[in-house]
């Protein structure tokens, strides 16, 4: 087993919805650690409560019953409030549709979070760069979500999850809504950081995308059905070579259309 | 997260939809400028009438038959009627009253004044010689009527500035004779322009005998008995006796008004009215704060998705609330500064028409009534927003 310390740990965890007075068991006793400078791919077909996890891992929703610990601390009985202050200082999201402010540039939106950190202008500003030149696009610090393609938006909502140097990045289905080409991009740049250290969780319903990952869990009817290493892990900068993309800069201008995979 | 922040966020919010915040903000605009505007002209109205009155002199008593309750400071009630005084009462009060300058009865009627083709109706104050002493007309030319003409009835007249520029535009009236209800009356004065008053354009009135005057109507009544005491200090000693003297005719029918009274009971009427204003534009006001109150409501659930991105990335409840609320915020106070400016431009211009003026605490209650307006109405929906459930807002399509 994985001896470095564990940055997420979820314990017994158990979500139960009522729909429409309907009861619908989501996750059924999920037990997870999620080790220092891991990625790990949790893996599933839609409606095995991946995305449930997800968000009781990025404490946006609380478990029904079970426990979880970010960082050593139990987040069980915190105040909305405390939780707030957990995602923002130790949680980086991607989501598959980017949520990115509309008509707000990248650089303000990469800023976000670092608002709420209580940051000076100053030096969310110079941070805010920072991030988006990691993400190669420190040219086009004022682009809104409009103005830039689903690659570069997602880059973008990447370049605000690290900017606060978080514990953990969550990724739910970072390339669901890009072309096969970006979506490579957006893997290569999570396994990118990932080699910098950061540890990085993504949730995805691709098997493809999931072997990106050095683990993978799958998911099924709210219950783990494997834990394992990935044996054969793909590296997306060879995808990149193999697919004749400029592996040097990631290209910065609207992506070529799909090759469709 | 610091206040700082919460404004450049609202400020970019309101930027965001020009139109939509301006046509938010219209409500508050309209009920400000109205609070301020007819505060203004209420207070000018009001200044204007007690400076009018003011002018006449703290020295004078204003005998009036029948009774008028004054206790409190307001009616009491519809005055009685009582019966009119006539001339011999002037005459005994001034044969029995001690330390007074002039008892001057006064009757008024109207009539038309005619000078060849050209006519006009006007107000006629009749009274005895002493009425200059109590009249606040400056002659302009000529003289008063004297004591032979009102003993006579003689028919002479002093006009009014507008009946002076009306009959005689370029030409001097003095000695003219023009027609008064069909009667030739030798005009002998004209008086300066002084503006309007209570009762109506002062300008429109000529001055002649009371005895002229009742002879040309055909009725005998006084109106009103004006009397100058020589020590204003001594006003309630002349009030006393005045009641005194003409309690044999006219038992407690009788009221005798000092000009602090007839202030007081003024300020008061006047004073009631302008809050009643106030009241009525106050109310468009709130329906403006309810404008806001539903923009905001609706700006809550079309930003539905942002309010889930900002609380995943660390916004607490705080940071939404005090984020929408200084967005009403500032659409209310925007709208209150617009407002004052408005209402003020409105007075000035009114004032060429009316009186008025622009009261500091009209527009300090305007002022913190419209930012009052905003966070009332604005922190229902700012309320709502911060208590979203993030996952809940964050699936919102």
């Amino acid at each position: 087993m994985d001896e470095r310390p564990s940055v997420l740990q979820v314990a017994d965890v158990t979500k139960t919805y009522f729909l429409e007075g309907i009861e619908v068991r989501a996750l059924c006793g999920v037990s997870l650690d999620v080790h220092e400078g891991e990625m790990l791919s949790i893996m599933g077909p839609s409606g095995s409560g991946k995305s449930t996890l997800m968000h009781i891992i990025g404490l946006l929703d609380h478990p029904t019953t079970g426990r979880v610990i970010v960082g050593g601390e139990d987040v069980h009985g915190m105040t909305p409030n405390q939780l707030a202050a957990v995602r923002n200082q130790r949680i980086g999201f991607v989501f598959q549709s980017f949520n990115l402010l509309a008509r707000t540039g990248a650089q303000a939106n990469v800023e976000l979070p670092l608002i709420y950190s209580g940051l000076p202008a100053g030096e969310r500003s110079r941070r805010a760069r920072e991030a988006l030149e990691r993400v190669e696009l420190g040219d086009r610090l004022r682009h809104t979500s409009s103005q830039l393609s689903g690659g570069q938006q997602q880059r973008v909502a990447i370049a605000r999850a690290l900017v606060t140097n978080p514990a953990i990045v969550l990724a739910d289905e970072p390339t669901g809504n890009l072309d096969s080409r970006s979506g490579i991009e957006v893997m290569a740049l999570l396994q990118e950081l990932n080699a910098a250290g950061i540890t990085v969780v993504v949730v995805t319903h691709d098997a493809n995308v999931a072997r990106h990952g050095r683990r993978i869990v799958e998911l099924r009817d709210g219950v783990i059905v494997r834990d394992e290493q990935v044996p054969d892990r793909l590296d997306a900068r060879d995808e990149m070579v193999q697919l004749g993309m400029n592996t040097a800069h990631a290209p910065s201008s609207a992506p070529s259309p799909g090759s469709g995979s | 997260m610091n206040i700082f922040e919460s404004f450049r966020i609202a400020t970019r919010a309101v930027l965001a939809n020009k139109v939509r915040s301006l046509l938010t903000m219209l409500g508050v605009i309209i009920g400000v400028s109205a609070v301020i505007l007819l505060v203004a002209i209420g207070t000018g109205v009001q200044k204007e009438i007690t400076g009018t009155i003011e002018g006449l002199g703290s020295n004078l008593l204003f005998v009036f038959p029948g009774q008028i309750n004054t206790s409190g400071g307001g009616f009491g009630g519809p005055p009685q009627q009582g019966h009119p005084f006539s001339n011999a009462d002037a005459k005994l009060l001034g044969s029995r009253l001690t330390g007074i300058d002039a008892v001057v009865p006064v009757a008024s009627g109207s009539a038309t004044l005619k000078l060849g083709n050209k006519s006009g109706r006007s107000t006629l104050m009749g009274a005895t010689e002493q009425g200059a002493q109590v009249f606040s007309a400056t002659l302009g030319g000529g003289r008063h009527y004297n004591r032979s003409e009102v003993d006579a009835g003689a028919r002479v007249i002093a006009i009014g500035y507008t009946i002076k520029q009306s009959l005689f535009p370029s030409s001097d009236p003095i000695g003219q004779v023009i027609s008064v209800n069909g009667q030739r009356f030798t005009i002998i004065g004209w008086y300066q322009k002084q503006g309007g008053s209570l009762s109506g354009d002062q300008d429109n009135q000529a001055y002649l005998p009371i005895t002229s005057l009742q002879s040309l109507t055909g009725v005998n009544d006084v109106r009103i008995i004006m009397i100058k005491v020589t020590d204003p200090n001594e006003i309630d000693l002349v009030r006393a006796q005045v009641k005194r003297v003409l309690a044999p005719r006219y038992q407690d029918n009788v009221t005798v008004m000092s000009q602090d009274q007839t202030l007081g009971i003024l300020s008061t009427v006047l004073g009631t009215l302008t809050y009643m204003l106030a009241g009525i534009a106050g109310i468009s006001l709130l329906v403006g704060g309810i404008g806001i109150m539903n923009i905001m409501l609706v700006s809550v659930s079309e930003r539905t998705r942002e309010i889930g991105i900002r609380k995943a990335v660390g916004a607490r409840t705080y940071d939404i609330l005090s984020q929408f609320v200084i967005e009403a915020m500032m659409l209310s106070v925007t709208g209150g500064v617009l407002g004052i400016l408005l209402g003020a431009v409105g007075a000035l211009a009114l004032s060429a028409v009316v009186p008025t003026e622009i009261t500091p605490w009209a527009v300090g209650l305007a002022f913190f009534f419209s930012a009052g307006v905003g966070i009332f109405f604005g922190v229902y929906p700012a309320w709502k927003a911060s208590k979203l459930d993030p996952i809940e807002a964050l699936r919102y399509e």
